[in-house]
């Protein structure tokens, strides 16, 4: 029996997350698929407060929120450090994570969603939070340093489901030229193998944003 | 020398936080509290990003969001820890400040407050639900959230702590003894902890501050 299960979803970001950290430090894990809109007595049971994956098992007691499994997973596994030894880098690490999530992610989404406008607003407010991010590379290949760090799987949704989320909001957020260090840091981060082989399919992508972003449309329409 | 700063506002729960942390490891520091409708020029400097309370300065350098600062803070001074040495139950730790700060979770405690008519009514239940999680899955049979002693958690539900003043505005009783007798009693050894004890807001000041506030937010979605 695997001592080390991770519940996802194969096209969660905050799953593929946790694999990136479980893979960098070489744990061996089970991988079980959860069907969202089907959600497992397992799941419900493992995350009974807000029944979402990610949740890492280990052995036999569940830890839920990625960014917390993150930490776990360093605590747990001492090899290859995913977060500076120095107390302030931690804290900015974890500050910038936290700032990713809510803006930068959020805002994304946000942005992919709405309409006229509220569009215009909300690619404007989201593209000021990717200019934060942008600034905090400085010279540094990775924003763990010259190794990816935690931050880095923390901001890994960028290469990949940020262009899709790009693609179905007809937008442009992390432009190149006006982010040319996140567009290198993107491109380091996505052409390193093990990053890369637990990307899920780009059509899959599109395929569930597109529905996510009809439904939203819908919902708020029909509340008008 | 350390030269430790905290920017908070009164009776913001999330600069106490960081207030009693520092209290309960020892460590000096300066308190500088911000009119947060005229940012000082040091709080947009040190905080650029959300220009928020609480901030922690030390070394000249700053950092924001409580629950990064409360993880520094313990990092930092080891004395005394609010987090427990075992990686589970940290996460555990990190789980329940993750729960009570999140602002679509605690969205009710705020309708609650500010609320009228169905709204408030629907806020009230969902806050009591909210409760019973804290109550049943958070605390359980433990005295404190961190075990026999504070621990970080217990910091990050300070708000609870003056919660009874806010019943006491909106006039409606939800957090008493019977309901939820564990969390009840949490909040009289929380307040009756030496530490603690001497870093709570004034009662009356928070009825004059809390009750102003909601003639605010009311007069403003009133037509």
């Amino acid at each position: 029996m695997a001592e080390v299960k991770l519940i996802a979803s194969s096209l969660s970001l905050f799953c593929t997350r946790i694999e990136w950290a479980l893979k960098l430090k070489g744990v061996e894990y089970e991988y079980l698929e959860e069907d969202l809109r089907n959600k497992s007595p397992l799941l419900l049971s493992y995350n009974p407060v807000h029944k979402k994956v990610p949740v890492l098992v280990h052995n036999g007691k569940p830890i839920a929120e990625s960014l917390i499994v993150l930490e776990y997973i360093e605590e747990t596994w001492k090899d290859s450090s995913l977060l500076p030894e120095d107390p302030y880098e931690k804290a900015m690490a974890r500050f910038w994570a936290k700032f990713a999530d809510e803006k930068c992610l959020f805002g994304a989404f946000d942005a992919c969603r709405a309409e006229g406008d509220e569009k215009e607003k909300a690619i404007e407010t989201a593209v000021e939070s990717f200019a934060f991010l942008e600034n905090q590379l400085e010279r540094r290949k990775y924003f763990g340093g010259e190794q990816i760090g935690y931050l880095d799987l923390a901001l890994g949704w960028i290469p990949h489901w940020l262009n899709v989320m790009e693609e179905v909001g007809c937008m442009k957020l992390a432009d190149a030229q006006r982010f040319p260090l996140l567009h290198q840091w993107a491109e380091d981060f996505i052409g390193t193998p093990l990053i890369k082989e637990c990307l899920p399919p780009r059509d899959k992508l599109v395929e569930y944003f597109t529905a996510s972003i009809n439904y939203l449309r819908s919902l708020a329409a029909s509340q008008q | 020398m350390e030269e430790v700063k905290v920017l908070g506002s009164w009776p913001s729960p999330y600069g106490y936080r960081v207030q009693w942390a520092l209290e309960l490891k020892g460590v000096e520091y300066e308190y500088i509290d911000e009119d947060l409708f005229n940012k000082s020029d040091m709080l947009l400097k040190y905080n650029p990003v959300h220009k928020k309370i609480p901030v922690l300065v030390r070394h000249g350098k700053s950092i924001a969001e409580s629950a990064v600062i409360l993880e520094y803070i313990e990092e930092t001074w080891p004395q005394n820890p609010l987090l427990p040495k075992d990686p589970y139950e940290r996460a555990m730790a990190r789980f329940w400040i993750n729960f009570v700060d999140n602002k679509d979770k605690a969205a009710p405690i705020v309708t609650f407050f500010i609320g009228v008519g169905e709204e408030h009514k629907k806020a009230t239940e969902e806050t009591k639900e909210l409760l019973k999680i804290l109550e049943e899955q958070a605390l359980g049979e433990k005295k404190y959230f961190g075990g026999d002693e504070i621990g970080m958690v217990d910091l990050a539900m300070g708000w609870m702590a003056y919660f009874g003043v806010i019943e006491e505005i909106v006039d409606v009783k939800i957090l008493d003894a019977e309901s939820f007798p564990r969390l009840h009693a949490w909040i009289q050894n929380f307040r009756a902890h030496p530490v603690i004890k001497s870093n709570l807001p004034d009662h009356d000041k928070l009825l004059v501050s809390y009750t102003q506030k909601r003639q605010m937010f009311l007069g403003s979605t009133t037509t």
